[in-house]
This record gives structure tokens, sequence and C-alpha cells, in this order.
């Protein structure tokens, strides 16, 4: 084979593996967000099923994924902005090591909760595809919004969309 | 035609073909088995394929001025895979 | 030209054509996601080379940034300052010392699961210039777990003589490269990695002799070399903050030099600041064809350049990198020293100052600070 029709061969199988590898995670409908609990931090277990009523963001995030650490500081304001208008942010944190989180969090200044998910059982149950994953959930416990990464501009959807649901 | 010539394209339209059509059964692909929440390794620094860049590039300097060998030193791939 | 390197250089224009037009198609298929843009970096490092009666030392810089998140720019400059007493040198000339510079600027550009890169080169001493330019892509899919890349640098040398004014050629090189990793679980990952070379021009030195029947003769190198190296590596992490790695390459080209390459590392994280690296290489490469340490026949081309000669070499190194500063999701700066000990070992190219085989040790050394931002 000539190096020419290699390169075709080799961007065409490509272009297959990619049409065949399309797969879609937890995504938005009308059934209510799979429920989980999980210990926080600061040593208390939370349920996700309790935050109804409020407009929740669960951001799945990693110290070890640069985007992650990124959105943190955006999370964060956006936390502040809106926790007195019945607006809950949950961290799940997916390290190995507990401790990596909790230094990293406190180093980001993080006052949201941020819970331990070190088995992957609810990223498993949320069937992630990306880090970091960010799923918005209506007060009525419904998948509403969900982001695969994060790149500069995502904080203001993320705005935006959780202000459409708290008017609602 | 030439069989060579003809694999590149066959594949190229099969996989036009099936990004459109969703319901088509195809043999089992396997799903990627290493999961964006558990590359915790792979991330790390010392999974990297290459050395800092100009380290590598000053190494990669001295060896190829004096040996006959040269290329196929670029790395690619790895890493955390997130976004 | 051999009919290899015809059918690559007239296949060109139509490779281009058909590589953006099956690219276009790439990425009409993918998903939503998006590749990360390589991390913004400076770095400065302070280089040594001593060995073979040749010392290089210089410094160097690079810088990149990444601007809105989309396009990251970076820019490099390399400073080989050469004093040579060399082998060849003293033996037929008298040692010099001369300063090789280099510059390089990129662009990378990030679009759903691809990153384009775009570089150009130029390398500049007394009596060599070189201009190259680089286009590379990659891309993600499988869930990130396969990666596959594609890259084409062409370049154009300019080879002069000192105090030869009419002395003025040139040298013209092709590369492509073909690389796929692939992610084999959550601790190892795998790669494969292709480049064939194709050179046009010049491929000698002007200051080099050969020997035939113990006289000195100007070399004479063929005008054409294309060459092929397929390099398989395995990175694995041991658990407990260690990874290993090995590598593999294999290298042949049409002066029939056939080389291997066999690179082993061990990387091992101390304490929280610290990370100690161990590595180890051996190569062995066969003569090319018209290579004679003492030819005893007229042939049409004749070299006793020591680059084409069959000969063995084993080195060994350690690298320490202190974590100076770690601000999470902000900026981190490590502070680098690396040091490596080459033995070269030629097995038909003689040290006419000796009349045994040549043979030399050489030690490199790397300071450096980096900083990821």
């Amino acid at each position: 084979m000539t190096l020419p029709t290699l390169i075709k061969t080799a961007l065409a199988l490509l272009a297959a593996a990619l049409a065949l590898a399309a797969q879609a995670a937890v995504s938005p409908g009308p059934g209510p967000a799979p429920d989980f609990t999980l210990r926080a931090l600061d040593g208390r277990n939370l349920r996700l099923h309790e935050q109804r009523g409020q407009v929740v963001l669960v951001n799945f995030w990693a110290t070890w994924c640069g985007p992650c650490k990124q959105e943190m500081p955006h999370l964060n304001r956006l936390y502040e902005k809106y926790r007195s208008s019945g607006f809950m942010l949950l961290g799940v944190n997916v390290d190995e090591d507990a401790r990596n989180a909790t230094s990293t969090a406190a180093k980001l200044g993080v006052t949201f909760p941020v819970l331990l998910d070190a088995e992957k059982r609810v990223s498993r149950l949320y069937d992630l595809t990306t880090m970091p994953s960010t799923v918005i959930i209506d007060r009525d416990g419904r998948v509403r919004h969900l982001h695969r990464g994060y790149r500069e501009g995502y904080e203001q959807t993320y705005d935006q969309q959780v202000r459409e649901l708290l008017k609602s | 035609m030439n069989k060579a010539r003809v694999l590149p394209t066959a594949l190229l339209a099969c996989s036009a073909a099936l990004s459109g059509c969703s319901s088509f059964s195809l043999p089992k692909m396997p799903e990627p088995w290493v999961k964006p929440y558990e590359r915790e390794r792979l991330a790390d620094p010392i999974m990297k394929g290459s050395a800092d860049p100009l380290s590598a590039r000053h190494r990669e300097h001295v060896l190829v001025v004096r040996e006959g060998a040269r290329g196929a030193n670029s790395a690619q791939g790895g890493g955390c895979g997130c976004n | 030209m051999a009919a290899t390197e015809i059918r690559i250089a007239s296949r060109l224009p139509g490779l281009l054509r058909r590589a953006a037009g099956l690219l276009g198609s790439l990425l009409a298929v993918g998903g939503a996601k998006a590749i990360e843009l390589p991390e913004n970096r400076a770095e400065a490092l302070y280089h040594v080379y001593k060995g073979g009666g040749v010392t290089a030392d210089g410094p160097a810089l690079l810088v990149r940034k990444s601007l809105a998140d989309k396009v990251s720019l970076s820019g490099s400059y390399y400073v080989d300052a050469v004093s040579n007493a060399s082998i060849d040198v003293v033996t037929t000339a008298s040692p010099f010392k001369e300063k090789r510079t280099s510059y390089d600027l990129g662009v990378d550009f990030a679009h759903r699961d691809s990153l384009m890169s775009m570089s150009v080169y130029r390398s500049k001493e007394p009596d060599y210039t070189s201009d190259a330019f680089s286009l590379d892509l990659s891309h993600e899919f499988f869930g990130n777990m396969t990666t596959i890349a594609l890259g084409y640098t062409r370049g154009l040398d300019k080879v002069f003589k000192k105090n030869e004014v009419s002395f003025n050629d040139y040298a013209k090189h092709w590369q492509y490269r073909l690389g796929l990793t692939q992610v084999l679980t959550p601790s190892m990952l795998a790669s494969a990695n292709l480049e064939v070379v194709s050179d046009d021009g010049y491929l000698g030195n002007p200051y080099r002799a050969a020997r035939v029947f113990g006289a000195t003769v100007p070399e004479r190198n063929p005008r054409t070399r294309t060459s092929r190296a397929l390099k398989f590596r395995v990175i694995g992490d041991l658990g407990n903050r260690n990874a290993a790695r090995a590598e593999y390459r294999y290298f042949w080209d049409t002066w029939a030099i056939k080389a291997h390459t066999l690179e082993a590392g061990y990387s091992r994280y101390v304490g929280s600041d610290w990370l100690a690296d161990g590595f180890t290489r051996f190569y062995k490469q066969s003569d090319a064809l018209f290579y004679s340490d003492n030819a005893t026949s007229e042939t049409t081309y004749i070299s006793r350049n020591r680059q084409l000669s069959a000969f063995r070499s084993f080195g060994i190194g350690g690298k320490l990198s202190y974590t100076a500063k770690r601000v999470p999701g902000q900026y981190e700066m490590k502070i680098v020293g690396s040091i490596e000990r080459i033995r070269f070992d030629y097995k038909n190219f003689t040290d006419i100052r000796t009349g045994q085989a040549y043979m030399f040790n050489a030690n490199l050394l790397q300071l450096y600070v980096t900083a990821t931002y």
C-alpha cells in the first residue's frame, strides 16, 4: 500500500469508529434524576432526593482534571449568588484519595458541599461520558440540562439555566 | 478498480451510512472500557509519553546528529481525556 | 530520483486534498465534546553536551499561552554554542567554535475532538540554515481511549562552506508521521508511531573526507534518501505513585542502514514535592551501503561519516524534579535537573590517532525551570 492510501485508510477507519462510538449518558427526560446518598467532606450524609423543592446543580469533578479546577471558582460564585433563592450545588468528587479532594477544595475556597464518590458508584449510575460533567435538576427532581466538559463561558449558560428554573 | 483503493472509500461509505442509521444492528462493538472518571492514573504527568518539551528537544537533537536513525519520536494521546 | 521518492513527492498535493476532505467528514460525525488545548507553559533550560571533543551548551526558552480557550500559541528559542574538537575536526582541520540559533512559532486549534497544530521553524548557523513548516492533526475517539495523529513536515536547508563562496547547495526534506495511542487499562497505555522521512539534495558535510586506499578524498553521498522508523511504546502505572515505560524503535532506510533502539524508564514520586526518574537507552545500527572506514575499491558513493558506520551506544541517566510552587487550577512551577552518560562504541570507524576502533563517552546535563499556568 502506498503511503497516501495508508493515510486515507487510517482516516476512514477513524470515521467508522467515531460513528459507532456515539453514546448517551443520563440525559434530560421526564423521569427523576437517579437518587444517591454520599458522604460530604464535613462528614454528614447528603441525599439527592432530600433536595427536592430546590434547583440542584450536580457537578462531577476530580483534582486531576484541569478543566474541573478551572470551573470551580465559577461554580462557587454561582452558589453564593443563588443559594438563598432555593438553589443547591453539589460537587461530586471522584478522586481515589479523599485527602486530595479536601486540600484542593480548601485551596480553591469552595463553599458548596463536596461529596465523595471514590468507588465511582454515582458516576456509574449517571453514566458519565466526560470529566467534568454538570447536571442541572429542577425543583421536581427531573434532569433538565446536561453539560459535558467545561470551556470558558459555560458558567454563563449555567447561570441562565439556573435562573430560569428558579423562576418556575 | 484497484482493491487497495476501494477499501478506504468503502469504509467511509459505511461510516457515513451508520452515522445516520440508529436502528442498524451491528456485530457487537465493544464499549469504551475505561470510563472518563477512571482516568486518575492516566492523568498523572508520570504517565505522559514524553518529557518536558525543551528537555526532549535537546536530547533528540544530541542523538539525531550522531546517529543514522531518525524519527518516530513524537507522542500523542493518553492523559485525562477531559472535555 | 528513485521511484519511491517521485511517488511521494508528486502525490503530495492530492494527499493533502484527500486528507482535508476526510477530515471534514470526520468533524461532521463527531459528538458535542471538545478536546483540551495543550496547557499554558513557560520553560527556561540550560543544556550542556560534552563528549568526543565536542562541547555544546546554551540556553533555550519556550512560552505557550492559550487565547479564549480556542487557540494556543507557542514560541521557542534555542541556542547551541558549539566548541568542536571532535575526532573528524582534529584529524583533518583545527578546532573551531560556532553558534547555532533556532526559533519556532506554533499555533494549535481545538475543534470538537481534534487538535490541529501548525508551526514554522528556522535554524541558523554560519554555514547552514534550515527552515521547516509542520502540520499536525490529532483526534481522540472511542470514549477518548484512542488517539490517532497525523503529521507532516516540509523542510528546506541551505548548505554553505566557510572560505569557499562558490559552494552553495540545498537539501529538501519531507516527513510523514502516523501515530496511534490506545488506553488499555486505567493504568496502562500503548502506542505505535510510524515516520517516513525523505531527503533530496546535498546530504553530506562539505568539510568531511572519506578514505580510499588510505588516501583522503572528498566524500560522495547519494542525493536522495528515504527512511522509515516504527516505534512501539508502553507505559504503565505500577501503583503507589510509580510508573515504568519501555519503547522499541526499528529503523530502516534506502542507504541500507538498519537500527534498533530500546529505551526503558522508571519514575517515582518521593514525598509530595519530588519526582525521581531513571532511564536507560540501548542503540545499535548497521552501516550504510557506501560507508567504509578505508575503502579498497572505487564506488560511486563513498563516505567515512561515523554517523553512518556500524556502531552501538549505551546510555544511562537520571532526572530529579522539585515542585517549588503549586496552586491547583492556577499554576505549578518545577525545578528540574537531569544528567545522562552515553558511551559510543564504533565497530568500523578507526581512531587514526591510535589505530583502534573509535569509542568515546558523552555527558549530557540539563537544568531547567518549567511552569504550567
